[in-house]
């Protein structure tokens, strides 16, 4: 029986997570991390801009890849797919810093080899757009994403039904994904 | 915050992702059902269907308007997923075409030149290019919905696309009512429609299903 590569095992995490397995989603989103960081500071050092920057991008695709996880083919490569989805948004993000950019996909595949693991400082600009949320879905963000809490222990917490946190915590993170869309920078 | 942060925050969003295919297929199934009760109720069958269907032009409109329907619904299912390439499903939409070609071919062949004129002018051209973008409203809206669940790397190609399907739904049901059966009217009035529909289609999907 031979290893699996990793874009193999990083499929197989990937079907488990759609399959609905926690932890291993988990292990997908922290092994893709930084390969990830790895392309977006490259893009960054080349334009010049700074390190929090190509951060911002990093969690502006690890978003986009969690909202649209249905789109990839399961009979297909998960490679492919990831590159596609953050060369997307690695442009979207250098346009709105009002850079025109070239990308051709195979770069964006050949950087996804590379890794960088030193967790990154972003620039905010997620904080930025959960502001613009109101407070609740604000709250249960923070709750889940900051202090680590389980959805039944946000729940808990801001004395709601388990079932409203899983609606406003899925609604806020789409939301967070259409500000950076369609107001950006 | 920290990217180990938000990864928390999307590892606890469980809410179940929906699936392409079946949210594609029920925005095709419910187009075509808004097409066909605005078509039922509006305009209907034409009278002398029964003998219609004798006939070897008007069956063959329909294998022209539904392959159209079902080549791009598939490449629309492509376009939707980042990463996959739609060319070979592409080549799907060259069916029609095709199919159109040879039906006008056959025309030329088994008429004379001196009816050609009035077959391609027909008496329903007026009809064909307001009732086919009218009725393909119902289904492009449904697949441009469908749409928005999936991360096209195209919107406005993946919108046009959309558009041809809801042409080739809505000439299904235009083409059972309609009395030029000619390839040669179909050839001329039925592109003009489709056109617009996929201008509109490309238009709304570059606005409409960025992500």
């Amino acid at each position: 029986m031979t290893v699996p590569t990793r874009e193999e095992e990083w499929a197989i995490w990937m079907r488990a997570a759609i399959a609905g397995d926690k932890a291993a989603y988990r292990r997908f989103l922290v092994a893709v991390t930084p390969s990830l960081r790895s392309l977006a500071r490259r893009r960054a050092a080349r334009l010049g801009l700074v390190e929090g920057d190509a951060e911002d991008v990093v969690q502006e695709v690890l978003l986009a890849i969690h909202l649209k996880r249905h789109t990839w083919d399961q009979a297909r490569p998960i490679g492919p797919w990831i590159a596609t989805i953050t060369r997307n948004k690695v442009i979207d993000a250098l346009r709105r810093r009002g850079l025109r950019v070239e990308m051709p996909i195979e770069d964006v595949v050949e950087s996804l080899v590379a890794e960088e693991t030193s967790d990154g400082l972003a620039r905010h600009d997620i904080d930025r757009l959960l502001g613009q949320l109101r407070e609740q879905p604000r709250d249960i963000v923070r709750s889940v994403a900051v202090d680590g809490a389980t959805i039944g222990e946000t729940a808990a917490r801001l004395k709601m039904t388990e079932g409203a946190v899983r609606v406003a915590l899925h609604r806020a993170l789409r939301a967070l994904a259409a500000l950076h869309r369609d107001h950006g920078d | 915050m920290r990217t180990s942060e938000l990864i928390n925050a999307l590892v606890e969003d469980d809410t179940a992702a929906p699936r392409l295919d079946v949210r594609l297929g029920a925005a095709v199934l419910a187009g075509t059902a808004l097409a066909g009760a605005l078509f039922f109720l509006l305009i209907g069958f034409r009278p002398d269907i029964a003998h219609a269907l004798e006939t070897v032009r008007f069956p063959y409109k329909f294998l022209i308007t539904l392959s159209l329907a079902v080549a791009a619904t598939g490449v629309v299912l492509r376009l939707a997923r980042p990463g996959v390439p739609a060319a070979r499903w592409g080549f799907a939409l060259f069916l029609p075409l095709v199919l159109l070609a040879l039906g006008v071919a056959a025309e030329l062949l088994a008429t004379s030149a001196s009816t050609w004129g009035a077959r391609l002018v027909g008496s329903n051209s007026m009809n064909c290019v307001t009732v086919i973008p009218f009725l393909s409203i119902g289904p492009l809206a449904c697949l441009l919905l469908a749409l928005r669940q999936g991360a096209p790397t195209r919107p406005g190609l993946a919108g046009a696309v959309a558009g041809l399907a809801a042409s080739g739904i809505a000439a299904t049901f235009y083409a059972s009512n309609c009395t030029d059966d000619s390839p040669l009217f179909v050839a001329t009035w039925y592109p003009i429609a489709t056109a617009m529909v996929v201008v509109v289609g490309y238009l709304i999907g570059t606005r409409a299903l960025r992500w």
